[in-house]
């Protein structure tokens, strides 16, 4: 087998891309693919080509004018389509296949910028360039960086961006243990939520004895909130192959797996991609770079089960079992897949690593705070302004990732009111709330732990004053009720029963037992559960009592919800000064809760009503109001 | 009908050489299965639980674990209304509780009698951006409305009834 030449094909590659005039890079993340980016990209090839203009789509390989590619997520989702013109840089939001041929004629061909399809800042000021863009400018993208540059299907483009450098590097001039030490000193903690050092994890598994171990990177990404390691997956999937063949060297496996959600349908199909190109460049199978090492990767599909992000269920999952987590110890790193030493990292870890490596664990330490080095990519989501994925060193404030690249809290009414959330749900449904009060806390493990929350995967859903934090939290616990595997007594019961007073709570049919039973309970699915599910499903109910336990007090001894959301303590009234008395809503009311007579106000039996909302519907004149 | 049949388990049997009856295999198994006939038909599990050498309760076990099987036939399409945190905030329960109306489904009753709907709920799509997501068949709609998902639901049914 022929080995690649990183050097020259890097080379070969700039020599290409130097013979284009512009290179289009369209967003082909599920956001702006939702919005029609497949059709804009047709639609520049049309364009183009009507013109008399060359242009080659994907694989940089031919002489042309132009070069379309298609990258991965970009991020800022809320702005999509986003199409941004390479060399200089500049970026296109909220594109229209209408607006194709004016971009062609104007930037294309003329280098001058349509104005009207520039991002605006809060002055109204139109900003070219994306780098000046607030929500890019204030962020620090590491292992984002590629993505949403690159296009994720061409190897090319990725050893065009010094791809693969690193995992040669490690392969061909480092020994395992220089490898472990490079990421231990780098400071990397595990990504996806629990944070223990990465470089600690390999030591663990590089000393354990027999020639069979595993690789496995986590993509079970189940949190609902969070969709970076989908973004990484889709957008630069040979990052992550490649910080798997670190790992494999770190501590001499031969296997690995990628463990994908079923949900993920297009990362699976870049993945592929991607192992079938780095096998035929030799980076994967025998002998990679050329060495004596052989390692290669398999895909496994997930089959819709939120425990499976737990390890022990992963591995369960893999070897064709139901997913149900394991006692621990032993380890993965002692007795995993198969009975073999495993590591299992998260793809966004894996995803870190090589850029680890290329800076220096040095340079990667000095980024974040001091207990957790580097960079955090986070799911922005919910009432915010600009939704999207986001990457910050460790240390960045809720104000600066809000406000400043959020671009501000968006209440139900649609306006724009700044830093005025009501909570921000961090770590999906095993994390906690968090509030005005945290406003200027530094984001890290440390920090979020000691208030009862944690970083998770990344999730952060703003919620602004209108929302119901009881209904949030019965949100939560419903998602964890249904996902429980079952195992434990006190998860899949507990859980339950939790479910069902937070049901009396918004239903109204609590008393004053009812938050010292639920609170008891906590306490108890916290300790008697066996894995991470259940150790922090109480965890959303905890946070939301700890912050707004008045809330709570007002749904349970007044029978009102103070935003209104819940349905069952709503009070409906008929305006005798806007009712015309025609009736018609006591005829549509399922339970005659409604009487009155012509020339006279209706009026509703309180006791009777079972406030299904059918008056106020049925009304033209606006007389049944809500209190 | 008994070249119906035999064509029936033809097809799992080019599944199971696929994976070389390797037990470990039995997701990706049961997956191919369900792409193949669309549900896990309960014939052709025990057939599978011989050919690889486990027992059918095993087979139930796996198969009923993992939300992405399911025991019986689905629609011609599949609706999946996110209900992610996000969508959750954005308001998704309503666009549940207007396909719920406007199909005849509930929670019990997740496809329509002549097959060609089936809604249900996922997690989470990881479409966050483009809260509240609803996915038929694959195609993602994002920032939907009750009105704009019953309209796309008109626009399948007059394309069926053509």
């Amino acid at each position: 087998m022929s080995h690649i030449d990183l050097q020259a094909h890097k080379e070969q590659f700039r020599q290409c891309m130097e013979q284009y005039k512009a290179r289009i890079v369209i967003c082909g993340g599920t956001g702006c693919m939702a919005n029609g980016a497949g059709e804009i990209m047709e639609e520049f090839n049309r364009v183009l080509k009507e013109k008399g203009l060359s242009v080659t789509v994907a694989m940089a390989k031919e002489e042309s004018d132009y070069y379309i590619a298609k990258s991965g997520c970009q991020g800022f989702c809320q702005m999509g389509p986003l199409v941004t013109i390479y060399p200089q840089e500049d970026l296109y939001v909220k594109v229209k296949k209408e607006d194709v041929e004016e971009i062609v004629e104007k930037t294309l061909i003329k280098g001058e910028a349509v104005e009207r399809l520039l991002y605006k800042d809060d002055a109204g000021q139109p900003i070219a360039n994306m780098h000046e863009i607030p929500f890019y400018k204030l962020q620090k993208r590491t292992a984002l960086k590629l993505c949403g540059m690159i296009d994720a299907e061409d190897i090319d483009e990725y050893i065009g961006q010094d791809g693969y450098i690193a995992a040669r590097k490690a392969v061909l001039e480092m020994t395992p243990e220089e490898v472990c030490k490079e990421i231990l000193d780098s400071g990397l903690r595990g990504r996806g939520g629990g944070g223990f050092p990465t470089g600690r994890k390999w030591e663990l598994t590089l000393v354990q004895p027999g020639p069979v171990k595993y690789v496995i990177c986590n993509g079970d990404e189940g949190d609902p909130g969070a969709f970076m390691d989908r973004c990484l997956m889709e957008g630069n999937p040979h990052s992550v192959l490649e910080g798997m063949i670190i790992a494999a060297k770190a501590v001499g496996a031969t296997d690995g797996y990628i463990y994908v959600r079923t949900e993920y349908p297009l990362a699976v199909d870049r993945l592929r991609i991607a192992i079938e190109d780095a096998r035929k460049a030799g980076i994967l199978g025998k002998n990679i770079f050329g060495s004596t090492m052989n390692f290669d990767i398999n895909i496994m599909e997930g089959a819709g089960a939120f425990v499976c992000g737990e390890e022990t269920a992963l591995m369960a999952s893999i070897e064709g079992r139901r997913g149900m987590p394991q006692p621990k110890p032993p380890f993965p790193a002692v007795k995993g897949l198969f009975g073999k030493p495993t590591v299992i990292n998260n793809v966004e870890t894996l995803a870190t690593v090589p850029v680890v490596l290329n800076m220096g664990a040095e340079k990667y330490a000095a980024m974040g705070t001091e207990k957790s080095r580097g960079t955090k990519t986070f799911a922005l989501t919910g009432n915010v302004a600009h939704t999207g994925l986001i990457e910050v060193p460790f240390g960045a404030t809720l104000r600066q990732i809000i406000v400043d690249i959020g671009g501000g809290v968006i209440d139900d009414f649609g306006n724009n009111v700044g830093a005025d959330f009501k909570a921000v749900q961090i770590g999906g449904p095993s994390g906690g709330c968090l509030t005005q009060e945290h406003l200027d806390m530094p984001l890290d493990y440390e920090n979020l732990q000691s208030i009862g929350a944690m970083v998770g995967s990344g999730g952060l859903v703003v919620m602004n004053q209108q929302t119901c934090m009881v209904q949030i939290a019965r949100f939560f616990m419903q998602f964890t009720q249904n996902e429980s595997c079952g195992k434990c007594v006190v998860c899949r019961e507990g859980t339950r029963q939790m479910l069902a007073l937070l049901d009396d709570i918004i239903e109204g049919r609590a008393t004053g037992e009812t938050l010292e039973l639920l609170e008891e309970l906590a306490k108890m699915v916290k300790v008697g559960s066996l894995c991470g599910l259940g150790k922090t499903a109480p965890n959303p109910v905890l946070s939301t009592l700890k912050y707004f336990r008045s809330e709570y007090e007002e749904h349970v001894f007044n029978k009102n919800c103070p935003t209104g959301n819940c349905q069952a303590l709503k009070k409906y009234a008929i305006n005798p000064e806007l009712c015309k008395s025609c009736g018609l809503c006591a005829r549509k009311c399922p339970v005659n809760a409604i009487s009155g007579a012509k020339g006279q106000p209706y009026e509703i039996d309180k006791s009777a009503c079972i406030k299904c909302g059918a008056c106020k519907e049925s009304c033209k004149f606006g007389a049944v109001s809500i209190s | 009908m008994a070249a119906v049949q035999q064509s029936k388990f033809d097809r799992v049997c080019a599944i199971l050489d696929k994976y070389d009856k390797n037990p470990n295999k039995l997701i990706p198994i049961l997956q191919d299965i369900q792409e193949e006939y669309t549900y896990l038909p309960e014939d052709i599990m025990t057939f599978v639980a011989t050919a690889l050498g486990i027992s059918s309760a095993n087979i139930y076990g796996v198969a009923t674990f993992y939300a992405h099987f399911t025991l019986e036939p689905k629609g011609k399409y599949i609706i999946k209304v996110c209900d992610g945190t996000a969508c959750h905030v954005k308001k998704s329960d309503g666009i549940l509780a207007a396909l719920e109306k406007e199909l005849g489904l509930s929670k019990s009753k997740k496809t329509s009698d002549d097959l060609l709907f089936t809604l249900e709920t996922v997690a989470c799509l990881g479409a966050c951006g483009l809260a509240p997501a609803v996915v038929i068949n694959d195609k993602v709609h994002g920032l939907m409305t009750p009105e704009s998902t019953i309209a796309l639901i008109n626009e399948i049914k007059e394309a069926e009834a053509k």
